[in-house]
């Protein structure tokens, strides 16, 4: 291969002599978000393995929190010094993009993580077992749900402090997720955030085989989806000679100039190109839980301890939507012909397909879950627009969305019965004259759902539907507001179900949580408001943060 | 930098919404007096507004202008003109009454529950409805008052399905089934009218690259607007559609009778009285002004539409058997009567269109709220349960008498005097319409006179007797909207001043001119 070609972190090993491996030349402090959340994922390991139980859990929520808080204050320094907009570039060999979009994705990323984290850390919200106070996750992921050695772990008063640095390992694999300069390293990055999920997912404390049975399940179609995106990667790599995002690009456009002798015969075969492009599109489509790729996401939304859903509804989302922006603006902006009818489809049907299906449902997290596959369809409309408003709409729709999503899964925690939280939609009923002030709080956050004016679901719906709009997807903004109007009939009529019923005799009672959740729930209002009322602070600065480094 | 009269006028309820919500459980009283001092300091503002109002002047006045959202090109722009001034002041007249004949309205039946503040809640919605509603009728940005036609749905839907008639327990689960029915249907057709407006209004600013009415206005004078017909007809529809059901006009006014008849009957007033008045005031304002060619292409349409509802509510409200639902019919009549004038495109119409949302507005607050005192008494909406009512309660009789001869516009009363307009400026244009909207006329004396007959005169049923007779609260909410209906009535001069130079304006901004008198001239 050419030495143009060789300038991925990748290749670069495969490609040298022996012996004259040059040493790759990393930009450490560029990188430190990633590399403090991932090194204090690392020290969460050997805490669980050195730090006696009874203090583990007060150190892991303790690092975790001072990890994330630190990574986030080194994203806003390197957005300070520049490094989104005039100093963006391509660090690590060409592996990893710092620039305006993935700071911006990254700050969110972190932000919604701190929040979420509060909410893993809750422990007022169960009665106390065997006189330990316990959080929403498994007394020990090991044993047998129903066995005897559960129910001595239970009794041990054990708690699963791995969650901790499993949502680092996550999060760190998020942070790289949108901005990734390789295909490679977008790969690496996915399986790196997949696989802690797929255990936070299995680790319930209640309705365990549910949980075990959501893992499986998001295991198995995961693993469906990496491989389809492993097999595009492959088959671009064939197309273009190279999985750098910068070299396929060219490729794509045509303004190549060294051909690699091996690779010439497939080399700007137009199939593979097509082919690999739709496949890695899938992959990243099943992340974003797009129609038709979507079939897990209520399934494990419902199953997974609830905070770890908020995490995921969240943080995902942003992680793969900001992969599959920087795919389609720099990798594929030469095919956009091709792909944007495509997408145009993709939207269409995961906009209407989420919200017409959620009418039907009984559940709160499958109705939660089914909206957050029409907002997914919302944002796609965005992304569609293929201008700097687009993207700067979709940063934008993505900050809104995350923190209005943890919000209302932390809601979701609080109102419980005997069998743990009281899910069931009949059972929300009247709980609006019980515990007004929760039933308004959660009230909000529907409100910033369904895109009412004054709330942060309003702002983002607008930007992006603006967008849409200047690109000439006229017709995705019309479907758009047909689905909101779709979709504002499902979450009227929970609001109708807290406040216009009477309260059930055996109804659920609303815990008291600690400072932890009321911390994360507040932050979420705060934030749909601030949004909703003046987002022109943050409107601008997803402004500044929408140009990509190629 | 002058006082932000137009903010303030806003501002006051708003915050008034806020502190009579953190109004402690125990003190219910005091949230009521916080509330009802909160809407006559409103009023007070809308009344120097009206004051320093001057008609014939700057087309929009008492402006201001901030910077708000960059990004989305949107100001916060508020100016007045004599419509948007004239409506203020008639939302600002109407709260105090509404907030006072909804006293009781929201007292907890149970007072065990010392979280639940559904009293704080009633009188904070009111006052939030208000807000939104009188910066609405300030807004002179098409995305600030997109935000607030949408926003000022949700505290609505509250107030409908939050708060039924005292006749009905709040245990009674068929009528809190009803009645959220009834808040769900209002909120999804204005919501789905609203998302609709929604499309039309980033349609608006992808074509004219501003939201500022005044932008808007200057470039299109200037030429450097030109907006495609098809574009121009398709946005004109955007918008005209959310306005429709708010208004509402025949085919899209379902949900009114089903509002109007759950909720409580200040709530009522406050839905067809001054939230609708919205809808009307906004065809005039966005659909005339920014539109111009697509509203007269529309016209001939929306004549006929309207027209329908004229009849068509009328005749509906003839054959209703419940008190609150014939005036929500009545309502939808007056409202195609307010839209023919709107789109009869002549200065008579228009004026007579500004003064019947105006007197509308009162005299449906006259009607409908003895309506409501009287319903609350008896704990029934039916007709058939009423009869003889006079002989018991002469005063309730009385004033419920004005308020129905006011709806059927009898001349001496306000309505009259813009009914009268809208039908001769519809019949300078359009004659037949004219013809067929008298009919209105008829039978609205038809089911106002046979309304009362059936429930003042008579034998007294057995279930009325001993009613108490109006009370010196209930008096003192319908006496001043009695007078003031007597007064515009003989003398309707002041507001037809402040409202006139407006509607020139807006004629202009259609280039249309009154038709010529075709009588000749004798010679």
């Amino acid at each position: 291969m050419s030495s143009s070609a060789v300038h991925s972190l990748w290749t670069t090993a495969a490609e040298g002599k022996l012996g004259k491996i040059p040493a790759p030349h990393i930009e450490y402090a560029q990188l430190a978000p990633t590399l403090i959340v991932l090194g204090a994922a690392l020290i969460g390991v050997l805490v669980e393995a050195f730090v006696p139980r009874r203090s583990r859990y007060y150190v892991q929520v303790f690092l975790t929190v001072v990890a994330l808080a630190a990574a986030f204050a080194a994203v806003v320094g390197l957005a300070a010094g520049g490094y989104g907009t005039t100093k963006a570039h391509i660090a690590a060999m060409g592996a990893i993009a710092v620039d305006g979009p993935a700071l911006f994705l990254q700050g969110t990323i972190l932000l919604a993580s701190v929040v979420a984290v509060f909410t893993f850390a809750e422990r007022r919200l169960d009665p106390e077992a065997h006189g330990s106070r316990v959080d929403s996750f498994a007394a020990q992921a090991a044993s047998v749900p129903g066995s005897d050695s559960e129910q001595a772990a239970v009794k041990a008063g054990f708690t699963t402090t791995e969650v901790f640095p499993l949502a680092l390992f996550a999060v760190s694999g998020m942070l790289v997720f949108p901005a990734a300069n390789d295909l490679l390293t977008l790969f690496v990055a996915l399986e790196v955030f997949s696989l802690p999920l797929y255990l936070l997912c299995a680790l319930a404390r209640r309705k365990r085989l549910m949980s075990q049975e959501a893992a499986v399940k998001y295991f198995l179609l995961g693993a469906f989806s990496s491989a389809f995106l492993l097999f595009g990667i492959a088959l671009l790599y064939g197309y273009a000679g190279s999985v750098s995002y910068a070299t396929i690009a060219d490729v794509v456009s045509g303004s190549v100039q060294n051909v690699d002798p091996a690779l010439a015969g497939t080399m700007g075969n137009d199939a593979l190109l097509l082919i690999g492009g739709a496949m890695i599109l899938m992959g990243l489509l099943f992340k974003v839980g797009a129609v038709p790729f979507h079939m897990w996401t209520p399934d494990v939304y419902q199953g997974a301890p609830t905070p770890v859903t908020g995490f995921m509804a969240a943080a995902t989302k942003v992680a793969a939507f900001g992969a599959l922006l920087r795919l389609l603006y720099v990798v594929l902006p030469g095919m956009s012909w091709d792909w944007r009818p495509v997408m145009w489809g993709v939207a269409i049907i995961t906009m209407l397909g989420g919200a017409v299906v959620a009418i039907t449902q009984t559940d709160i997290k499958r109705l939660l879950a089914y909206s957050s596959i029409a907002h997914a369809g919302f944002i796609l409309a965005g992304v569609i627009a293929t201008n700097a408003d687009g993207i700067s709409s979709v940063l934008f729709y993505l900050g809104a969305y995350s923190f209005v999503t943890i919000g209302a899964f932390a809601v979701v925690t609080l109102v419980r019965d005997a069998g743990g939280e009281a899910t069931h939609l009949s059972k929300w009923a009247g709980l609006g004259r019980r515990s007004p002030l929760v039933a308004a709080v959660f009230a909000v956050f529907l409100l910033a759902f369904a895109g009412i004016p004054l709330t942060s679901g309003f702002s983002g719906k607008f930007a992006v539907f603006k967008a849409a709009a200047e690109g000439g997807a006229g017709a995705l903004v019309v479907v758009g507001v047909i689905s909101s109007a779709v979709a504002a009939f499902f979450y009227i009529r929970v609001i109708v179900l807290m406040f216009f019923s009477e309260p059930k005799a055996d109804g659920p009672t609303v815990a008291v949580p600690s400072a932890l959740t009321t911390a994360a729930i507040g932050v979420g209002v705060a934030v749909t408001l601030v949004l909703g009322v003046a987002p022109q602070y943050f409107l601008d600065l997803a402004h500044n943060a929408s140009v990509f480094v190629r | 930098m002058s006082f932000p009269l137009l903010t303030a006028t806003a501002a006051l309820p708003a915050l008034g919404a806020i502190a009579t919500a953190a109004v402690p459980a125990a003190r219910r009283t005091a949230a009521k007096w916080l509330a009802l001092l909160v809407s006559v300091g409103t009023l007070v503002l809308a009344a120097i507004q009206l004051v320093r109002f001057e008609p014939g002047g700057a087309r929009y006045q008492l402006t201001e202008s901030h910077a708000w959202i960059k990004d989305f090109g949107v100001r916060y722009e508020l100016g007045v003109d004599g419509i948007g001034v004239a409506l203020i002041g008639l939302t600002a007249l109407l709260i105090p009454f509404i907030i006072a004949a909804g006293w009781h309205d929201a007292d907890p039946l149970e007072t065990n529950s010392s979280r639940w503040r559904p009293t704080q809640g009633f009188f904070a919605l009111i006052l939030a409805v208000e807000a939104m509603v009188v910066l609405s009728f300030e807004a002179t940005d098409v995305f600030l008052f997109y935000i607030l036609f949408e926003a000022m749905l949700i505290p609505m839907y509250f107030l409908i399905g939050g708060f039924g008639d005292r006749a009905h327990a709040q245990g009674d689960e068929a009528a809190a089934t009803q009645r959220s029915y009834a808040a769900v249907k209002f909120l999804l057709y204005n919501l789905v009218g609203g998302l609709i407006m929604l499309a039309a209004v980033i349609g608006l600013y992808v074509v004219a690259g501003s939201f500022s009415l005044n932008e808007i206005a200057a470039a299109r004078a200037s030429g450097s607007l030109h907006m495609a017909t098809n574009t121009e007809r398709l946005l004109f529809l955007g918008f005209f559609f959310a306005f429709a059901v708010k208004a509402p006009l025949w085919p899209l006014h379902t949900w009114l009778p089903n509002a109007m008849g759950e909720a409580t009957a200040p709530v009522a007033v406050l839905i067809t009285a001054v939230v609708d008045k919205v809808g009307t005031f906004a065809m005039l304002r966005f659909c005339l002004q920014l539109f111009p060619e697509a509203s007269k292409w529309a016209t001939p349409v929306i004549v006929v539409l309207a027209v329908i509802s004229i009849i068509y509510g009328a005749l509906l409200a003839v054959g209703q058997r419940d008190i609150k639902r014939l005036v929500a019919y009545a309502s939808i009549s007056h409202f195609g009567f307010i839209i023919m004038g709107i789109f009869a495109m002549t200065s008579q119409g228009q004026s007579g269109a500004t003064l019947y949302m105006v007197n509308h507005g009162i005299s449906t607050a006259a009607l409908m709220l003895v309506a409501g005192f009287l319903i609350s008494r008896r704990g029934s909406r039916l007709i058939s349960d009423y009869g003889g009512v006079q002989k018991v309660a002469p005063v309730l009789a009385g004033t419920f008498l004005i308020g129905g001869l006011a709806t059927l516009s009898l001349p001496g009363l306000a309505p009259f005097v813009s009914e009268f307009l809208v039908l001769v400026g519809t019949f300078s244009r359009y004659p037949a319409a004219g013809i067929v909207a008298t009919l209105g006329i008829v039978l609205a004396a038809l089911y106002v006179l046979v309304l009362y007959q059936r429930t003042m005169t008579g034998p007294v049923k057995a279930e009325i007797q001993g009613m108490p007779d109006l009370k010196v609260r209930e008096l003192l909410v319908v006496a001043p909207l009695i007078g003031l209906l007597i007064f515009l009535g003989v003398y309707p001069k002041p507001l037809t001043d402040i409202v006139n130079p407006s509607v020139r304006q807006t004629m202009s901004d259609v280039q249309k001119k009154d038709p010529n008198p075709v009588v000749e001239a004798a010679k």
